[in-house]
């Protein structure tokens, strides 16, 4: 099949890529652009380790086509610090101790920012509601909640 | 009451303090390198073709279309391992299995053909194409069908072996037969008893399933006949023995590396037919060759753990007092036997089968057969079978006492080996180092108001609600462990550290362990802050280069801290010696006039005399008198005395609906004594994330099969990981009571709330039946399971 | 977990996605959020040879009313449909059952559109319009033709949508009068598809129910109506034993197939119990 060629911007950055149709945003993301943060855990969309910020919105990239990313705008974990300044939820989830084996923090946190935009001040059970779609299979989640209820804080103090 | 995380302060940032973890700033930017990250120059890829059925002949495999697809380098089959004699390698166990189907499957998603492409996405499209033939074979799925008499032959390659790694098999099927304990002295007291109880009890078979699944890249350097291989390992130095044993490379050749690991739980310490194709295939085409398993790859193939079918039987007086236990255990371990327990104990620690009890008399008898499901039999966030053990004496502590009519919290207590007994030898064997169960299930009654829970209870059944108080008491063995007992491939499971020293006064510290989450980048320089008074921020941890670190057994079973974390400890104290004389020599006194105060030589009746460590390092590396050697730094390969024996005391409150069956966790309490606490932030971390697997296990998950042996539950569709939303708020807590052999009174913790959360939560399950006259109902109590016990009393009318 | 290689196409518009279709028949596939299709295409469940995906064309997303009809475009978002303050007004049920489909990452690509023309007796919206008297708008090659709910699902996987044809919208009577919804589900976890689930919308006048739907999810080759407890109930005060006798309906119109979640009949007897619930739920919600 003839590939196809995309513009995206990721990170604030423009690529241009050539991509077989059937080729996944992940792998994308992961083997063209070597932003190697998101990851697979699953592959059937359950898990949200390879969550991505698409247009504004959370998507899971696992389960999108590259060429569907013609002309959008993602952010990845790579992209959540701003010039050397940790974002809230990047500084949370240190302080809180969100994160263990680190392989579903990106997309967790990029979820999490997400999440503070719909609603910046979340109650537990809205966290817990709004993260249902990423895996975690070290920390329980308690410590992800006080993480985002840390970055929460800090942005609405902000 | 959650307790927090107690607030030390330390100016070295040592033992005891919550410090934040120093791996975390990769994880957070996106900077963490798993081994699916890795892109070396020349990369391929490789996937296999699996078997879609659970067992039949391979009547004959076509892989030329295959081979003429576009980008398609290699197709590997059993014939082209022949060769090479690796078309079988053998397991942990000490039986051997198929790389590659050699002839027949035993397993749905057998490794049948495995192809090498130039990337994933033509590897998965050759896949499709390679033609294979199946004549089919009746199937085993249920380890009580394996011994009968006319259950179809599994192995064929053992046909008329009498003989086993461990000992004599009684049939085709049977792979060895493990006996503990006094049969005879069991019989007679069982015989005279006052009361006896019984129940089957089975502990469903289960995965890992770390969020990263297993894979490695594989890079054979033809020039200099050096193997590099990268890959997800808890245990990279045996694989770099099992490699070189296989292979025939020179084990100084064989360069095994695990970067970050994106969780293992026991998933990631076996030798997969992966590595072996990926490996051969680097070697064969002399290109990097990754192989990443797909989740259901994952589900379906590696690593399944428990699987046990137990009878349990008790023997006991009328007050409750245990006299004896028996045990019958059915292990089911798939097609081959490829268990990672230490090579003596075929049934892993399953001795410890009498528990938290003071039970003077008992016999376990396990039976491990064969039957057509995936290999594994894996420590689960488990130290070898302890999970199952513990889940068996737990469940039958609540039958007695709901027999006797005695609260499961009190004929505990009646049972418990008292804190004076300690050391304690168990009937069985184990010689408990140290424990005080009976103040740590009072700390627990009293935090969860135990009796108002019961008041609460029985006003809900009189109402016809159903309320679950499960109790749970447990004690691991961790720590494999001393070389007396456990090894594995004839290797003792020491463990090591090297510390060097810089003349600036930071360190590097080497462990022969590899963390997949644990944060040891984070404990082990709080180990050797506090022996060396270097600041925690100064010590750099380093672990999973074999070219590197020293030799060990790596992390599992949690024997990071106890056997890891001692020889931390044991080599800062060789460096400490040695700074000793640097300091003395620098001040001009006798090494035995110097005191050790945080970070500094102290001389004993000059306290303005001293020398830091930092003083010390760079003098180390400067003229020193005679007799003392420049540099600054030590090895040590610690063989731990004995087991370490964590324990705790675990609450759990549950609702039923009677009319759906779901069940809710309203409430989890966990009590743990891990001994010295290291860094009680990470501890109540791994407690966590430990309670909200066995959530996970003793709710839903279940590897399940159909009669004809296919897989049910190989993806997230089907095999139930709990969300942020099923996962209740957990409560820790603690005591300590360090562990006497240890050098610094640690014991281990990470698979402690998988141990005892199971049997909290499905005690508490069960318990909401009990005044129904229900003593066990088969885990996972999924809200259909419930719901049948529900519908089969009537309480749903 | 790689899809086989296809053509892929973007149209802008319905008109060139109908000639798309019509162009390449049996081999294309028409894609919406994607997250059934893509899974099945990498697991090789599917392999189609073109790809129409509907993602770029503005015409097919947005909530609007058209009189007393809330038209739905049939590529609008799951969680587009929870933020819909239309149909938080007039039609609340839809968005009560958008917000138990899957996780939010997964909304923001799945679409009512494909919810509900992939079929699958699991999803979640086919029986939550058939409750809401939904009509489906589908445009084909010869025109466009309006199909009940009710008259859509004929089985597993298999719809009244002919090959050639795209579902638009759909149509939705806004609540009127006195009324009360419910979409409840029993499910293993959070996200998960229905073990069985029921979708109720009632209309009370004068204490009595003048209007009901009742229809079931994964319970059935299809989502299906319970016509029988609608007509046991039309017309009545609705008391505790009237809420039975539509449960021993929803039994009765039940045909599940076991499988982990739970035998034939578990299911059946959860198909009674989300019933009675949402019935109940609804009258609540209703004040009856």
């Amino acid at each position: 099949m003839a590939k196809k060629l995309i513009s995206m911007t990721v990170n604030g950055q423009a690529h241009d890529v050539a991509v077989e149709p059937r080729e996944l945003l992940i792998h994308t993301l992961r083997e063209r652009l070597s932003l190697t943060g998101s990851h697979i855990g699953c592959e059937t969309s359950h898990c949200g380790a390879c969550t991505v910020d698409f247009n504004g919105e959370s998507v899971k990239s696992c389960t999108m086509l590259a060429v569907q990313a013609d002309g959008a705008e993602i952010l990845t974990v790579e992209g959540l610090a701003s010039d050397g300044t940790l974002h809230p939820v990047q500084e949370g989830f240190v302080e809180k101790h969100g994160l263990q084996c680190g392989f579903c923090t990106p997309g967790m946190m990029v979820r999490a920012y997400r999440l503070l935009q719909e609603n910046p001040n979340p109650s537990e059970e809205e966290i817990r509601v709004g993260l249902s779609g990423n895996l975690c299979r070290c920390t329980g989640y308690q410590n992800i909640v006080r993480a985002v209820q840390y970055a929460a804080d800090k942005m609405s103090a902000e | 009451m959650a307790t927090p995380a107690e607030q030390v302060q330390d100016p070295v940032g040592g033992v005891g303090c919550s410090r934040k973890r120093k791996e975390d700033a990769r994880f957070i930017q996106g900077k963490g390198n798993y081994t699916d990250d890795l892109k070396l120059p020349g990369q391929v890829f490789g996937a296999f073709v699996r078997s879609p059925i659970a067992h039949g002949r391979v009547v004959s495999i076509n892989k030329e279309p295959a081979l003429a697809h576009p980008g398609v380098f290699a197709v590997l089959t059993a014939e082209d391992l022949k060769p090479l004699n690796l078309h079988w390698m053998p397991t942990l166990a000490g039986d051997t299995q198929m790389v590659l189907a050699d002839g027949k499957v035993c397993f749905q998603q057998q490794e049948v053909a495995f192809v090498i492409a130039e990337d994933r996405y033509v590897a998965a499209d050759a896949v499709e194409l390679v033609e294979v033939e199946y004549e089919e074979l009746p199937v085993i799925t249920d380890a009580r069908q394996a011994m009968s008499a006319d259950a179809p032959v599994i192995r064929e390659d053992l046909e008329g072996k009498t003989e086993g790694a461990h000992g004599e098999r009684v049939h085709h099927n049977h792979i060895f037969r493990w006996d503990v304990g006094d049969a005879a002295a069991t019989d007679k007291v069982f015989a005279s008893a006052p009361l006896t109880v019984s129940e089957d009890i089975s502990y469903q078979r289960v995965h890992p399933c770390p969020l990263e699944t297993c894979g490695c890249v594989s890079d054979f350097d033809k020039i200099k006949g050096e193997l590099t291989v990268y890959l997800t390992s808890q245990a990279p130095h045996v694989v770099r023995t099992v490699v070189s044993m296989l292979s025939g490379i020179p084990e100084s050749k064989v360069h095994v590396i695990a970067p970050d690991i994106g969780g293992g739980f026991g998933n990631k310490v076996g030798v997969y037919p992966g590595y072996v194709c990926a490996i051969v295939g680097s070697i064969v085409l002399g290109r990097p060759v990754k192989w990443i398993e797909t989740r259901v790859e994952n589900l379906a193939a590696t690593a399944f753990a428990r699987d046990y079918h137990m009878r349990g039987e008790l023997a006991a007086d009328e007050e409750g007092r245990v006299q004896a236990l028996r045990v019958h255990v059915l292990a089911d371990h798939g097609a081959f036997d490829a268990c990672a327990d230490p090579s003596k104990f075929p049934a892993g620690l399953f001795s410890i089968v009498t528990g938290s009890y003071d039970i003077p008399t008992a016999f376990a008898r396990v039976d491990g057969v064969y039957s057509n499901k995936a290999p594994g039999g894996v420590a689960y966030r488990c130290s070898f079978r302890v999970t199952e053990a513990s889940y068996l004496i737990e469940r039958m502590m609540d039958v007695l006492a709901q027999k006797l009519g005695i609260d499961p919290a009190e004929i505990r207590s009646r049972n418990f080996i008292r804190a004076e007994q300690f050391p304690y030898t168990s009937c069985l064997g184990w010689e408990y180092d140290s424990g005080d169960y009976h103040t740590a299930m009072q700390q627990a009654l009293e935090a969860v108001d135990y009796e108002g829970l019961r008041k609460e209870q029985a006003e809900k059944r009189a109402k016809g609600d159903l309320m679950g108080i499960g109790v749970a008491f447990f004690t691991e063995i961790v720590g494999a462990g001393p070389t007396k007992n456990c090894d594995i491939l004839g290797i003792g499971m020491v463990d090591s550290c090297e510390i060097r020293v810089h003349p600036t006064g930071s360190a590097i510290a080497r462990l022969g362990t590899k963390s997949q989450g644990q944060g040891h980048e984070t404990t082990y320089a709080q180990i050797i802050a506090t022996e060396l008074g270097i600041p925690s921020d100064d010590i750099q941890i380093e672990e999973g280069d074999t070219a590197t670190a020293p030799y060990g057994l790596g992390t599992y079973g949690s024997r990071s801290t106890p056997v890891g974390g001692a020889a931390a400890a044991r080599a800062a104290r060789k460096v400490k010696d040695k700074a000793r004389k640097i300091a003395a020599a620098m001040m001009e006194v006798s090494p035995a006039d110097l005191e050790w105060d945080v970070d500094r030589f102290v001389v004993k009746s000059l306290p303005d005399q001293s020398r830091t460590i930092k003083e010390i390092a760079l003098a180390a590396y400067q003229h020193l008198p005679e007799g003392l050697e420049q540099g600054l730094e030590a090895v040590e390969y610690y063989d731990p005395p004995n087991f370490t024996y964590p324990f705790g005391a675990y609450i759990c409150v549950v609702d039923i609906d009677r009319f759906t069956g779901e069940v809710k966790i309203r409430r989890f309490y966990a009590l743990d004594d891990c001994g010295t606490r290291i860094n009680p932030m990470i501890i109540e971390g791994q407690v966590h994330g430990g309670l909200t697997e066995s959530l996970g296990i003793a709710l839903g998950q279940e590897l399940a099969f159909d009669e004809d042996g296919n897989i049910l539950s190989a993806s997230f569709m089907d095999y139930f990981m709990p969300t942020a939303v099923e996962t209740p708020h957990w409560e820790t807590d603690f005591t300590v009571t360090p562990s006497p052999h240890h050098p610094i009174g640690a014991k281990g913790v990470g698979e402690s709330p998988n141990v005892g959360g199971v049997s909290a939560i499905s005690n508490a399950v069960i318990d909401a039946f009990a005044h129904q006259g229900v003593t066990h109902m088969q885990m996972p109590h999924t809200a259909y399971a419930v719901w049948k016990q529900i519908n089969a009393l009537g309480l749903n009318k | 977990m790689i899809p086989a290689n296809f053509d892929f196409h973007a149209p802008a518009s319905v008109a060139e996605a109908l000639s798309l279709l019509a162009e390449h028949g049996d081999g294309a596939k028409v894609l919406a959020g994607g997250h059934s299709l893509l899974p099945m295409m990498k697991m090789r469940f599917a392999a189609p040879q073109h790809l129409i995906d509907l993602n770029g064309i503005a015409d097919l997303r947005g909530i609007k009313r058209e009189g007393d009809t809330l038209v739905i475009g049939a590529m609008t978002t799951e969680n587009q449909i929870i933020a819909s303050d239309l149909l938080a007004a007039d039609c609340p049920l839809l968005p009560e059952a958008a917000r138990q489909i899957a996780d939010p990452q997964v909304r923001n690509r799945g679409t009512i559109g494909g919810d509900i023309c992939h079929g699958d007796p699991a999803n979640d919206l086919p029986a939550v319009t058939m409750a809401a008297d939904a009509t489906y708008v589908l445009q084909g090659s010869n025109g466009e033709r309006h199909v009940h709910s009710a008259d859509f699902f004929l089985g597993s996987f298999y719809t009244a949508m002919e090959p050639d044809e795209i579902l638009t919208s759909i149509r939705i009577p806004a609540a009127k009068g006195v009324t009360g919804s419910a979409y409840v589900k029993l499910k293993r976890k959070i996200g998960d598809w229905a073990t069985a689930a029921a979708a109720v919308q009632l209309t009370l006048n004068g204490g009595k129910c003048s209007e009901i739907r009742i229809a079931l999810t994964n319970l059935a080759p299809t989502a299906v109506r319970v016509a029988a407890a609608e007509e046991a109930l039309k017309g009545q005060p609705i008391d505790d034993a009237l809420i039975e006798v539509a449960a021993e309906h929803a039994m009765a119109a039940s045909d599940p197939t076991a499988d982990l979640r739970g035998d034939v009949e578990y299911k059946t007897q959860m198909a009674g119990e989300m019933t009675r619930r949402a019935i109940r739920q609804s009258l609540a919600r209703a004040g009856g």
